[in-house]
């Protein structure tokens, strides 16, 4: 069993508007049998966070492309994308690209 | 951990850079990007020492990155440039109210002066106003065709030699791929190059973010704590551009070099010689660039003051002839160029007085009448 793992998540550039406008969640993620990764945290967010137009966000098991990830301020393609397993602490961001200005 | 940065090799790397594929830290990136921005802008030769240059400011992420990288570049290589802020806003109940905030929070941090013109100061309409007469649909054609006009207008007035907008390479890719789609040819040919040359109106435009990925534009903003506004235009589901940016992501994530391989297109593209396109001479109404004699935000305005507000979308060329020629229309075709039915009454006008464009040979006849006094033969 994993343990819970206590994150700082975060919406930008636009992206927050599909999570009522609030840019900043701290969320606490449940035991659960594998540990949490990138993946299994997208569907969390899907299924607990995401307020609106679900394909605005998510494609498929990933980020809809032009949605840029931060892992503790470090891009998450520098940190294996969806297989990066989250650690207590972790600061996931979520930055749109996508929203004009 | 992440893998070190490729540039100085000692700090963890802090982004994959799109265009190289290297992984940079965080102040070798910031480095990195501001000095191809200054390369970009000495090789294409971009400003001259002395001018002042009209920052078209949105408040969003492109325009701030934009503003803070001149002021930036123009005190530490010594440009000697006046930098104004210059902002349009159309009029769009809640849009700009926040985006000009974080434009005049730029403007308090960075000390630029800052000038905001309005829709309805230079047109008569905002686009609230247009949006009630026309409905849902369209409003994108009438808010890009009047923007475009608008910098020029307000760099007019701020007397700017230049203006720069903060279009990106992602920007300039969509743009190919949408004239592309649309079959465009004259945009084609003109719209890839830097701007210097291919400007519609009277001031000269330049593009200094052009080779910069929409990526390391967030990400510099992100990592210099830039304060931006994002939004979706409240009109903008039924753009065409929206679409031709997912394909594009979507393309860019199975090829990422998706966006410079279509930059490449556009700018290498050749038209056959014996291609005709239409001649470009100054709309006789208010000069700015058109190769019809009324330029499109012309024509469009004078729907929108004839309470015909489709008069110049779509395909309503017969519609124009006969109204050209002076021929009345019947119930059935002043609905289709979107006339209010009978019992909904006067259109509430909003015509303000008109500011003085300042453009050169612009026609200072009042709207209206044209088809009495303009220039027989006159087409859309
Ligand atoms: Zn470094
Ligand atoms: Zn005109």
């Amino acid at each position: 069993m994993a343990a819970p793992v206590s994150l700082l998540v975060e919406f930008g550039g636009g992206a927050e508007l599909l999570f009522d406008g609030i840019k900043k969640h701290q969320v606490t993620l449940p035991c659960q049998p594998e540990p949490w990764d990138i993946r299994s945290l997208l569907k969390w967010i899907k299924q607990n966070l995401l307020k609106e137009r679900p394909e605005l966000f998510i494609q498929g098991d990933t980020v809809r492309p032009g949605i840029l990830v931060l892992i503790n301020d470090a891009d998450w393609e520098l940190m294996g994308e969806l297989d990066y397993k989250l650690q207590d602490k972790d600061n996931i961001i979520f930055i749109s690209t996508l929203h004009g200005g | 951990m992440p893998t070190s940065c490729s540039a100085c090799g000692t700090s963890p790397a802090a982004l994959r850079r799109p265009k190289t594929g290297h992984a940079l830290c965080r102040p070798c990136f910031l480095a990195a990007f501001e000095e191809e921005t200054h390369q970009a802008i000495v090789a294409g030769q971009l400003f001259q020492p002395g001018e002042t240059v009209a920052i078209g400011a949105s408040g969003g992420k492109d325009s701030t990155v934009l503003a803070h990288l001149l002021q930036l570049l123009n005190q530490r290589h010594g440009y000697g440039l006046h930098l104004v802020l210059l902002s349009v806003d159309e009029g769009i109940a809640g849009y700009r109210d926040a985006s000009l905030a974080a434009v005049r929070r730029h403007q308090c941090r960075s000390g630029l002066p800052l000038h905001v013109v309005s829709y309805r100061q230079l047109y008569g309409w905002s686009m609230d106003s247009i949006a009630r007469h026309l409905g849902p649909r369209n409003n994108c054609t009438f808010c890009g065709v009047f923007r475009r006009q608008a910098l020029d207008r307000g760099a007019l007035l701020l007397g700017a030699d230049k203006i720069a907008t903060g279009h990106n390479a992602d920007d300039m890719a969509e743009t190919v791929l949408m004239n592309f789609l649309r079959g465009d040819v004259g945009r084609l040919r003109r719209g890839a190059g830097a701007g210097s040359a291919g400007g519609e109106g009277a001031v000269p435009r330049c593009k200094p973010l052009r080779h910069a990925y929409e990526k390391e534009i967030v990400l510099y903003a992100y990592f210099q704590g830039l304060d931006y506004f994002s939004t979706e235009c409240v009109y903008a589901p039924q753009a065409y551009r929206g679409y031709a940016r997912a394909l594009l992501k979507d393309l860019e994530a199975i090829r990422p070099s998706a966006v410079a391989d279509l930059c490449h297109s556009g700018e290498r593209l050749s038209l056959r010689p014996d291609l005709r396109l239409p001649a470009r001479g100054a709309c006789q109404r208010c000069g700015y660039v058109a190769s019809q004699p009324l330029c499109k935000a012309c024509v469009l305005l004078e729907g929108l003051d004839r309470g015909l507000p489709k008069l110049g979308i779509g395909k309503h060329q017969r519609l124009r002839d006969k109204l050209r020629d002076g021929q009345p229309l019947t119930q059935e075709e002043l609905k289709r160029l979107g006339a209010p039915g009978e019992n909904e009454g006067e259109l509430p006008k909003e015509q303000e007085t008109q500011m003085e464009p300042g453009v050169k040979g612009a026609d200072k006849e009042p709207w209206g009448g044209w088809e009495l006094r303009g220039p027989r033969g006159l087409d859309f």
